[in-house]
């Protein structure tokens, strides 16, 4: 997890569209990288090709956030899509919802996955056109200059860490104690490799 | 515990809590964890700089796959040959030095055993009913299909298994799809999934793990199962569970990696416990009935997209949600379809038969006998049998069925990804159109601009004799 974060406000890429699959967030051909940056260039290239495409409109460079149709980041678990959304500089997505997958990804990196209704979807996709969107985590809230107020939910964990940055192995190994414990048990015991391959 | 009714998910989940948090969230032990060259170096490079260790390597197994390219890899002089992409080489490169760095077992590129990783699994025994399975690859869950719960994770997540083997998860909702009866004559569990997906939608099973239950699914095969399971995720669940039977046991008794002896026998004790129990209750239920699934095709960009082959291409302006409207549009466009064609007479140029989906001696027979005496069709540039890993590729040598590929026009090839996701050399040209057993028919995976129709390897295999999508039914009359 990378450093915390509070607040998120600027211009937000109006993407819209249901079902982006992370195969269109990064293609294949570029996961053959053994580094985790440098993919932003690439990201979305399939739709980056079309002319008028909001990514390489000149209003939104550098938006800080992506607004996008329902089950954003279905597909392939490939960390990658959000290595590549964080390389281009978003910080946070809204969307109706997200693949589990994606979503735990997108935690994992500190990319802020916010789910709201499809009319307030709807609402943010027209504001954000001519508009910069502001996202606290404080008070889970998405606002707009034009006086919109929407709240979002996110559990408290989950929160934290966002504003926190915390290093979600380092928690974990602090429950080391418990982790043996449970290794000594029966099943774990029974499922032993044996042999390996 | 509790002697509240549970079902399959809930009994799993219970046994393999660590620690319980006040929000729900629980500390997960996992017991299998398997490793590819894709997802991974990432992975090993943060244990490196934190100094930390793999706690588990014998709880591990590596096995490269997505960017194997599945031409021979050995010379006539018996020397391995080297791989073209320096990029594919460095990553395959790097978990051979990761495993090797980090003490985990590791089946390389030339092993008899290697094979895509969700066929490896189950074939070496380290796939078991009861335990928690993850992989930094969504098609995991393809390993439900032996009763155990198995679902991707990303290359974070990767990271923390290998660091602590848990996860931190909150639990699932759970979701029940039953199907009974007897599925058709050319019918296949792909077309059954297909049908499934198609009637759920992509996003239907988010946040869910799926039991699939009925006698449709007993009487299944379990590369039949490993089907259905494995394309879970294309229904947005991250899991797929089928209970565990004689079929999965008498199939695992005595694999390389299956325990043996006591613990053997203790733990078939505990598997025939699994089951879910009378009673217990889902948070949504979806019924199918087999005799209704007919060969499927998809016609559009996202896996919901199916329609029964005899059927045509649906008009965007028929669906009511105006996203669905929008999104068939761009489908349409980018598939070179136009509404009200006939799937039947779309031309196909390109044909796959393999993918962690269907690459299993099962599905090499079913297109096998389609395929019989035939030849691939003119119009049909390249069609691609690919096993899914070495131990399929022997069985099916042994069985003759690399003859009938070969002799009909088919190339038959090493163990791998291939196709099915354009990370290595086998690529779908821009603006061509494949009949592939695979998994996703999104934009761009099977190549930039590739057109996927995903579909069963005995209807692959009768889009290759034919030339066009045709219903395997009537070819098998």
């Amino acid at each position: 997890m990378s450093g915390g974060v509070e607040r998120i406000e600027g211009r937000a890429y109006p993407l819209g569209r249901a079902n982006v699959d992370t195969d269109l967030i990064i293609p294949a051909a570029h996961l053959k990288t053994i580094s985790r940056t440098g993919l932003g260039r690439h990201a979305f290239e399939v739709l980056r090709a079309r002319p008028g495409n909001v990514f390489d409109d000149p209003d939104f460079a550098g938006a800080p956030i992506l607004i996008a149709g329902a089950n954003f980041g279905c597909g392939s678990s490939r960390e990658h899509a959000v290595w590549a959304m964080r390389d281009m500089g978003i910080g946070a997505v809204i969307a109706p919802g997200y693949s589990d997958i994606f979503d735990s990804n997108a935690f994992k990196n500190g990319l802020v996955a916010i789910a709201l209704p499809q009319p307030a979807i709807d609402r943010l996709m027209e504001v954000a056109k001519a508009h910069p969107i502001t996202i606290d985590l404080e008070t889970m809230s998405v606002t707009t200059p034009l006086q919109d107020r929407f709240t979002f939910e996110m559990d408290s964990f989950r929160r934290d860490c966002l504003m926190q940055g915390l290093d979600e192995i380092g928690l974990t190994l602090a429950s080391e104690a418990a982790i043996a414990e449970y290794e000594r048990g029966a099943i774990a015991g029974d499922l032993r490799v044996e042999r390996a391959g | 515990m509790s002697t509240r009714p549970r079902t399959l998910y809930e009994k799993i989940w219970d046994a393999h809590v660590v620690e319980r948090r006040a929000d729900g969230t629980c500390l997960i032990y996992i017991d299998r964890h398997l490793v590819h060259e894709v997802t991974s170096p990432q992975a090993f490079e943060g244990l490196r700089a934190a100094e930390r260790k793999v706690r588990r390597p014998d709880l591990t197994l590596a096995v490269p796959d997505h960017n194997l390219p599945t031409t021979a890899r050995v010379g006539a002089d018996g020397r391995r040959l080297p791989i073209a992409d320096p990029q594919s080489a460095a990553q395959l490169a790097a978990l051979t030095a990761n495993t090797r760095e980090f003490g985990v077992p590791f089946i390389d590129d030339l092993a008899a055993e290697q094979g895509i990783v969700h066929v490896v699994g189950p074939e070496q025994g380290f796939t078991l009913p009861g335990t928690t399975l993850v992989c930094g690859d969504s098609h995991t869950a393809a390993h439900g299909a032996l009763g155990a719960l198995a679902f991707g994770i990303g290359t974070s997540e990767v990271e923390h298994v290998l660091a602590t083997q848990t996860l931190q998860l909150r639990p699932s909702k759970t979701m029940e799809i039953r199907v009974d009866g007897r599925l058709g004559f050319g019918v296949s569990p792909k077309d059954l999934i297909l049908a499934i997906i198609g009637r759920i939608g992509a996003a239907g099973g988010n946040g869910h793990v799926i039991e699939y239950r009925g006698d449709t699914f007993e009487e299944m095969s379990l590369e039949g199962r490993l089907t259905v399971a494995n394309m879970s995720i294309e229904a947005g669940a991250r899991s797929g569970l089928i209970a565990a039977d004689d079929k999965v046991f008498d199939y695992l008794r005595g694999r390389p990696m299956a325990p043996t002896g006591a613990a053997w026998e203790r733990l078939l004790a505990w598997w025939r416990t699994l089951p879910t129990d009378p009673g217990a209750t889902f948070d949504s239920s979806v019924r199918l009935r087999a005799e209704d699934i007919a060969p499927n095709v998809t016609w559009g960009t996202s896996p919901e997209d199916v329609v029964p082959v005899t059927g045509a291409v649906p008009d965007p302006d028929s669906f009511a949600d105006p996203a669905k409207r929008e999104a068939a549009r761009h489908a349409l466009d980018y598939m070179g379809l136009a509404p009200g064609e006939n799937m039947r007479d779309v031309a196909i140029e390109h044909v796959f038969i393999g993918s962690c989906t269907n690459s299993r001696i099962e599905d090499l027979r079913a297109a096998a006998a389609v395929v019989g005496k035939r030849k691939v069709a003119g119009g049909v540039r390249q069609a691609l049998v690919v096993p899914g890993s070495g131990l399929v590729k022997r069985q099916a040598e042994a069985e003759g069925l690399d003859r009938i590929f070969i002799e009909a026009g088919f190339q038959w090839r090493e163990p791998g990804c291939s196709m099915c996701l354009a990370m290595n050399p086998d690529k779908v040209p821009s603006g061509e159109r494949c009949a592939s057993t695979s998994n996703r028919n999104f934009v761009g995976r099977q190549g930039p601009g590739a057109r996927t129709h995903l579909m069963s390897p005995a209807m692959a295999a009768a889009a290759a004799v034919t030339g066009h999508i045709a219903d395997v039914r009537e070819l098998m009359a």
